[in-house]
């Protein structure tokens, strides 16, 4: 989403604006449906469960940013990285499934660990809100409004600890949460939403689930194996 | 209001490797066993078929077979000056929660702890004067010696399918072996696992340098294999989800397809899961326990299981909790240096580099949970003179594979992006061309290395969670950076195209994950002054009362602790059955 494109959530903001704004509706619903017939476009039952406008415009940017499109593999969203996160997000995990929620509660020292009063998606969306506060400050505009350029300056002052929340959020803790769930999304089986068509797999040549090598290891010691990776859906 | 049940013979506090043996072999000499484990039942064939198990992000990244951080944690610090606060989700260790316990994910590797542990104290003090040892360091000995355990470590072997080769047979040095370990009976039940790239390159450049290569043992049957009590092994698919993964082939050594069916199949036998134990309850004249406290899971139920002997043979950190919690034993205090419960806390250092190798493919995914060679030059071997180094234990040092799944491995040099195009082509070129050595280095117990219960936070069940206070000291540090140095030397005499060089551990975090290998709290010794349980983990304050784990060890070595567990596991059921039945009472006098 660039800065001067007229995205998703720019028509849904108009679309859902109602009274005044109702006679626009009607003709933009044909872009709408335009836009969904787009070959390029990814299946028709994705959608977000956790994330709300702003927060997918986010993890969008940030996807694609970090995992761009090459001649190695497709850009992050249509791996399916962002779809990957709203679901880790709106699922146990990211309602803080197993994770100790009893107070009372201190900021620690880094060697113990996780210590935040916060499920992980309750941490995703004050990290996300943070991150865009602080992009408002310095460039004027959201994270995924930004140029390339500033989202790389973004990534680095969040990744370094250079940039610093206001309001006592530990960007530490957001930037290896965001960076793990990516990871995830681009590494885990398909099943979960992302890595889709095996892209990662493929990209470090991960022969995924069938794994029965006990031949293989002499086989092919020292030489490639031929991998065309399969997904549990692919054995199911 | 709890429930009164009916007496039974024994009961056995959660059902893993030593929960397992006891009750396989406490069954068949005529005891009825019921054993209470807080895990739900999994099935090999269920739960581990090809392709549900085959999932990264579910059994490691989520810890689908582990305990449970929201209901039952532990607090953790690194020295006593700090607040401890809990561990709100795991990643240093991963105790199981499932009946088979940490064995179903374990990777297998099987190793004889020897008398330089055994005897650590009266060994070092003999060669190097009793100044070496310094003031803080509480190692002491054990209280058994190898040449006791030997006929149980075999025994253990034979049960868990161990692949590996012999390097000392009644004291005839064998090529192919580990030229140090202590003399052993026979030879692995298994021949070892076919070795990886990484494992072959390894053992060449470690015989370079003039050490002594061996295949690491492991429990993972290398062809086909029928225990002694008839259980079946498959043969090892080197799959590459091991660690952390039930397996789906049966090749790895786990109480699921060993004791356990052996044991339901005993009608002596009773297995309750969701059975969570809250306290062991002391007898009224105070040097025996009657029984435990549980809650069913299921329904919040309460009852009490009385029985003639107790058995923990929960997760190490557990039955030192347990203890704690039933007031059984004086808690440590590591100001005074009084009591014992609690005492000598120990974990595992360690020091890694990879290598990166253009124009080679390692395959990291062909693995199995004990690919790798090993050398024990630093470790078992006391012709290495720690006198000049200054340090009390050792570490062994190995190359090759385990577990090597693209959610948590992928090796780039050190200074590569982490994200955006030179980062995934880094992350393509080197995937499969980068291998790692890494050590395991032992931790002796230290005065303020210790468990007590946390003052502030407590479980689901309302008690106090148990307070983990642990750092490295000056010794893991010496050990670290010789070990490092090491791996290093070898590594840049492998000539990589890129060296990730090892590092040292300096403090200890409770992220990333470093070792399953938690033990002490509750340790076998000599006398009741400086121990919790006697030689046969028979606690010193109630004679039928044991408690069986790595939570025995004195202090912990570099070794994986589970073929010391599974033999001392067996040694504890021979004196059970052979000796505390027939004349209940302290199996050693106070």
């Amino acid at each position: 989403m660039t800065d001067q494109g007229f995205g998703r959530r720019d028509f849904l903001k108009t679309a859902v604006a109602g009274g005044a704004a109702a006679a626009a509706t009607a003709t933009a619903i044909p872009a709408a449906s335009t836009q969904a017939q787009q070959p390029a476009a990814p299946p028709a039952a994705e959608g977000y469960e956790f994330l709300n406008l702003d927060e997918a415009a986010f993890v969008e940017a940030l996807v694609d940013h970090m995992v761009p499109a090459d001649e190695l593999t497709p850009k992050g969203t249509e791996i399916g990285i962002n779809i990957y996160i709203d679901r880790a997000l709106a699922g146990a995990w990211g309602k803080g499934e197993r994770l100790y929620m009893q107070g009372p509660w201190q900021v620690g020292v880094p060697s113990q660990g996780y210590q935040l009063p916060l499920t992980p998606a309750q941490l995703y969306r004050a990290g996300i809100a943070a991150t865009n506060a602080h992009c408002r400050r310095t460039y004027g505009k959201v994270f995924d409004r930004l140029d390339e350029k500033q989202r790389e300056e973004v990534l680095i002052g969040l990744s370094t600890g250079k940039v610093s929340f206001d309001n006592g959020l530990p960007v530490r803790v957001f930037w290896t949460t965001i960076y793990q769930t990516v990871m995830e999304g681009m590494f885990s089986d398909p099943i979960y939403g992302g890595n889709r068509d095996k892209a990662g797999w493929r990209l470090i040549g991960f022969p995924g689930v069938i794994a029965v090598h006990r031949e293989n290891v002499e086989k092919y010691r020292d030489k490639p194996f031929p991998a065309d990776p399969l997904s549990i859906a692919d054995m199911s | 209001m709890a429930t009164k049940l009916k007496e039974v013979d024994a009961v056995i506090v959660g059902l893993g490797w030593t929960g397992g043996i006891l009750a396989k072999e406490l069954t068949e000499a005529g005891l009825k066993v019921v054993a209470l484990e807080r895990g739900a039942m999994r099935s090999p064939e269920k739960d581990f078929a090809v392709p549900i198990v085959r999932d990264e992000l579910r059994f490691v990244v989520r810890h689908d077979l582990m305990q449970n951080t929201a209901r039952d944690t532990l607090t953790i610090r690194n020295n006593p000056s700090q607040d401890a606060l809990p561990m709100r989700r795991l990643g240093s260790f991963l105790p199981g929660e499932v009946v088979g316990g940490s064995a179903v994910h374990w990777s297998g590797h099987t190793w004889r702890w020897t008398d330089m542990e055994f005897k650590v104290r009266s060994m070092y003090e003999e060669r190097y004067g009793k100044n070496f040892i310094p003031a803080d360091m509480t190692v002491q000995d054990w209280g058994i010696t190898y040449a006791e355990l030997e006929p149980y470590y075999d025994k253990f072997e034979c049960t868990a399918a161990v692949s590996g080769k012999a390097g000392n047979i009644n004291g005839e040095i064998l090529p192919g072996g580990n030229p140090f370990e202590a003399p052993r009976a026979r030879e692995y039940p298994l021949p070892p696992l076919t070795p990886i790239l990484a494992s072959e390159m390894f053992t060449q450049a470690a015989k370079n340098n003039g050490y002594h290569p061996f295949p690491r043992p492991a429990a993972n049957a290398s062809r086909a294999y029928t225990n002694p009590d008839g259980s079946k092994f498959g043969a090892c698919q080197y799959c590459g989800y091991c660690q952390r993964f039930g397996c789906e082939a049966n090749a790895k050594g786990s109480p699921l397809t060993t004791v356990i069916p052996i044991a339901m199949r005993n009608p002596n036998f009773e297995l309750r899961t969701y059975s969570w134990v809250t306290k062991v309850l002391k007898a009224s004249d105070g040097k025996r326990v009657s029984g435990v406290a549980y809650t069913n899971l299921l329904n919040g139920e309460e009852f009490e299981q009385p029985a003639g002997v107790v058995l923990l043979c929960a997760y190490a950190i557990n039955n030192v909790h347990l203890m704690l919690l039933s007031g059984i034993g004086e808690p440590y205090d590591p100001v005074a240096q009084k009591g014992v419960i609690g005492k000598n806390y120990c974990y595992q250092t360690g020091a890694g580099a990879t290598l990166f190798f253009e124009g080679r493919h390692f395959n990291p995914f062909m693995s199995a949970g004990g690919s790798n060679a090993t050398i024990d030059d630093f470790n078992i071997n006391w012709d290495f003179d720690r006198g000049q180094h200054g340090f009390v234990g050792g570490y062994n040092v190995a190359g090759g594979f385990n577990t090597a799944l693209p959610i948590g491995y992928r090796p780039v040099p050190r200074g590569t992006p982490q994200w955006g195009k030179a980062w995934k082509a880094a992350t393509a070129k080197w995937y499969q061309t980068a291998m790692n050595i890494s050590a395991s280095g032992s931790v002796m117990a230290n005065r303020y290395n210790y468990y007590d219960l946390d003052p502030t936070y407590r479980n689901a069940f309302g008690q106090p969670l148990m307070r983990m206070t642990f750092d490295y000291k000056e010794n893991e540090h010496k050990i670290g950076q010789h070990a490092a140095q090491v791996i290093n030397d070898i590594a840049k005499s492998m000539n990589p195209t890129r060296l990730n060089e090892a590092t040292v551990r300096t403090r200890w975090t409770v992220v990333p994950y470093q070792s399953t290998h938690n033990t002490g709290g509750t340790i076998m010794g000599a006398n009741p002054r400086d121990s919790a349980l006697n030689k046969y983990l028979q606690s010193w304050d109630c004679h039928n009362l044991f408690v069986v784990g790595a939570n025995v060890f004195p202090h912990n070595a570099s070794y994986n602790p589970t073929g010391p567990v599974g033999a001392l596991a067996y040694w504890t059921a021979d004196a059970v059955k052979n000796r505390y039945l027939k004349d209940p009472g302290p199996l050693v006098p106070a």
